[in-house]
């Protein structure tokens, strides 16, 4: 049975999609852009049309440690931060993968000071890739809506039970509007039952939970931890078919290739910009050219078998990083790179960094992308790493 | 039968089972009889959280739980934070009968744990937030804290001969959690175990928050022999240093107002953390007792 | 049983036998601490008066009464000699361990 439909905004659609997932307890601190996160989450909570606590923690560390207290009693937890607030609450990240509590978040991704900057890049999630969630990338208010939903199906997985983070590009995605349909709640009940654990705080039988473990032990802990991390891929799989079948949108699980079969090159990209470069591909091939578009949706667990599948087959990759590792390249860039190491023969691969800052990226900007990376294949060499859409001369 | 909720709480009314047994604290350690106390008050239906500091370090050390009631490690600055979302996690799925108490030391209070505090308190979780204060960073070493008493040598605010040590007075939590306007607070020594159980019941039927401030001595940090580890938390109590009071429906009240203080200097003196203090010190700190006492016995009684 | 006991222990032998994250069961005790004594507390039941003063000031919650006497459980006593101190009747003893 379909939903209604409605014209929100990104982060409207998230709290849309936290309501249907029946959080116990809400605790997110307010930071652009998810405010509307936050705002729209505690309407509901006020008119009744979701029956959650919400608190009103003072800072966001605060906000992931009461989330934390609250999937310690075996509730269902939901929180949302941006940037500085991703950050301040990072030694709660890795607490609460470590501790394996299936708290849900949405990232508004936005660039880290300094210098302040409230718009969009990815640079916020990027660098907490190591701490131990999951993490999705979605393109538009639709897949944001419906990987809230999903994101609690594949945490509260006894197989998995990991923290997953669901990133939104800022104010490119949180803060413009589109349709969306939203489910009714009889079939997401259906789809997604109450939080059961063992892992839990419980009065029947005491635990002792985020213990200490010395070297005895620590190195087995964190293996079983990655562990589940890699098999979690089974169950994000298992979940994207099921909603599809229920809901009628599926969305390719780990990556979504486009138009990547018999392409020459293509790009790999996250997020809004997957979308912008979709429109860019189907314009190039009209001209003639063999481009593809890799839409990576995970990048932890990172979708190594299917890059390597995808991206094996072709001359050159590009990959777009709204992201620096200073000093180095891009994060994504390094985690393809380090997929597509696993082949005996790997594509050229090359960096493109932009998008940085809330610095737009346009068609323009991906056309002359795929420009670069077909000269690339042809044989013209390029810089392994440049930075794009730069409105300022470099000393290359 | 409840216990917290028998009307007179003693050696006999409490919970004769141990929920915090087995554990490698320090001999004689005085938050370790904080904390045993507090949980045989407050019986099984507990979920306690304590961030890093000496009483998880000692209690969750994998193979060896020493808590066989439920208890939670927190992230340092978070105790209050993780414990609100315990309690109001508890209440959303309909747990009842379940107390939700923390146990952090003086720095996990009144300095990294300060703000999380603050906002509990401001929110009124239905929690029990007991600070064992033995004055410093021990659970690392012996560093200063916020609680650090004027003239105690830490390994931070070592006494030598520019120095006497700490040269900043306690920070008065005590004040501060009542300046929030908190359901109930009240201070306690483990010298005086009897007022403290009596608090705890008192915290635990409190609908709101509570804060418990007990003084529990650290023979390690202190340099006190671990037989003398409960009667120095006492003489804290007897010599004026420390005192008994409570906060509740907006009003301050002195538990015990001692006629004749003992002897601040045998007090000092009987601590390795002390032995350096020159006489003019000492002076220094009898003089900051008698003007809190002044203002205590002007206001508070 | 009103306090845990000691309990044989077997490292886990593969993964799954882990626990699970940071989790594990509570009141689960695999060694004593009476190692850790030089002195261990004795205590003489007649001069004992009952005041149970001894049983709330331990640190390790090992002196306990048991019907008429108070009785100490030497598995986790660490001696640290707070019961002898805080006792007003002098009824505890502590005495050197024999090596």
């Amino acid at each position: 049975m379909p939903g209604q439909k409605t014209f929100v905004s990104g982060d409207e659609a998230v709290a849309m999609g936290a309501r249907l997932a029946r959080p116990h307890v809400i605790s997110a601190y307010p930071i652009t852009p998810q405010t509307v996160v936050v705002e729209r989450l505690s309407d509901y909570v006020e008119d009744g049309s979701l029956n959650a606590e919400f608190m009103h923690v003072e800072s966001e560390h605060s906000a992931m440690s009461a989330a934390m207290g609250v999937s310690s009693v075996g509730a269902r937890a939901f929180t949302a931060t941006s940037s500085q607030g991703l950050l301040h609450m990072c030694e709660g990240l890795h607490y609460a993968s470590g501790a394996r509590f299936p708290i849900v978040m949405m990232n508004a991704n936005r660039a880290t000071a300094a210098p302040w900057n409230i718009y969009g890049d990815q640079r916020d999630s990027l660098s907490m890739l190591d701490c131990g969630w999951i993490q999705v990338y979605v393109e538009d208010a639709q897949e944001a809506l419906d990987m809230i939903i999903q994101a609690y199906r594949i945490a509260e997985d006894p197989e998995v039970l990991t923290p997953f983070m669901v990133n939104l590009d800022g104010f490119v995605l949180t803060h413009t509007y589109e349709l969306v349909e939203v489910p009714p709640q009889e079939t997401v009940d259906a789809f997604l039952p109450p939080y059961q654990t063992v892992n839990k705080m419980d009065l029947a039988n005491p635990q002792s939970l985020c213990i200490t473990v010395g070297p005895n032990l620590n190195l087995e802990i964190k293996y079983q931890q990655h562990m589940a991390m890699v098999n979690a891929e089974k169950a994000i799989d298992a979940v994207d078919r099921e909603f599809g079948d229920v809901f009628g949108r599926y969305y390719g699980g780990m990556v979504q290739g486009y138009r990547c079969e018999d392409a020459e090159v293509i790009l790999a990209a996250t997020g809004t910009t997957a979308g912008t470069a979709r429109v860019v591909v189907d314009a190039m091939r009209e001209q003639g050219h063999a481009v593809g578009l890799l839409k990576l949706r995970y990048l932890r667990p990172f979708p190594i078998r299917q890059v390597c599948d995808i991206a094996g087959r072709v001359k050159a990759v590009g990959v777009l990083d709204r992201d620096i590792s200073f000093g180095l390249e891009g994060t994504i860039y390094t985690n393809v790179n380090s997929a597509l190491s696993r082949l005996a023969q790997k594509p050229l691969t090359l960096n493109f960094v932009g998008g940085l800052g809330g610095r737009d990226i346009s068609r323009e900007n991906i056309e002359s992308i795929f420009t670069t990376l077909l000269a690339a294949a042809g044989g013209v060499s390029q810089p392994e790493v440049q930075f794009f859409g730069m409105e300022c001369a470099t000393d290359e | 039968m409840n216990k917290t909720q028998a009307k007179s709480i003693n050696a006999r009314t409490i919970d004769d089972r141990e929920f915090f047994y087995g554990h490698k604290a320090c001999a004689g350690c005085g938050g370790s009889v904080a904390v045993r106390l507090a949980l045989k008050v407050l019986g099984e239906n507990t979920f306690s959280v304590l961030p890093a500091n000496c009483m998880s370090a000692v209690g969750f050390i994998y193979p060896q739980m020493a808590f066989s009631s439920n208890a939670m490690i927190a992230p340092f600055p978070s105790t209050a934070a993780m414990l609100s979302g315990v309690a109001v996690g508890a209440r959303a799925l309909g747990i009842k009968g379940a107390y939700s108490i923390g146990f952090a030391g003086d720095g996990g209070t009144a300095d990294i744990g300060l703000q999380a505090l603050s906002g509990a308190i401001d929110r009124r979780d239905p929690i029990i937030y007991i600070c064992y204060d033995n004055e410093a960073y021990m659970n690392t070493g012996i560093q200063k804290s916020g609680l650090t008493p004027y003239g105690a040598t830490t390994t931070t605010t070592p006494a030598g001969k520019n120095l006497p040590g700490s040269v900043r007075p306690k920070k008065n939590m005590f004040e501060i959690v009542a300046a929030h306007g908190i359901d109930y607070a009240a201070t306690c020594s483990i010298g005086y175990p009897q007022d403290y159980m009596k608090k705890i019941q008192k915290a635990a039927q409190v609908e709101g928050t509570a804060y418990i401030h007990v003084y529990a001595s650290c023979p390690t940090g202190w340099g006190v022999p671990t037989e003398r580890s409960v009667d120095v938390a006492k003489e804290a109590v007897d010599c004026g240093l420390w005192f008994l009071a409570e906060y509740e429906n907006g009003r301050f009240r002195l538990n015990k107002n001692p006629r004749e203080f003992k002897p601040v200097k045998d007090y000092l003196k009987k601590q390795g953390r002390f032995r350096h203090l020159s006489d003019r010190d000492i002076e220094t700190i009898v003089q900051q007792r008698d003007a809190k006492w002044e203002k205590m016995r002007r206001e508070w009684l | 049983m009103n306090r845990p006991e000691v309990q044989p222990y077997q490292k886990p032998f593969c993964i799954k036998e882990l626990p699970l994250g940071s989790t594990f069961t509570g009141g689960h005790l695999v060694e004593k601490n009476a190692g850790w004594r030089t002195f261990r507390p004795i205590v003489d039941q007649d001069k004992c008066t009952g005041c149970l003063r001894c049983y709330l000031v331990c640190p390790d919650g090992v002196i306990f009464r048991s019907g008429d006497e108070m009785v100490i459980d030497y598995d986790f006593c660490k001696g640290c000699g707070v019961c002898a101190y805080e006792c007003k009747a002098r009824a505890i003893e502590m005495i050197k361990e024999e090596l």
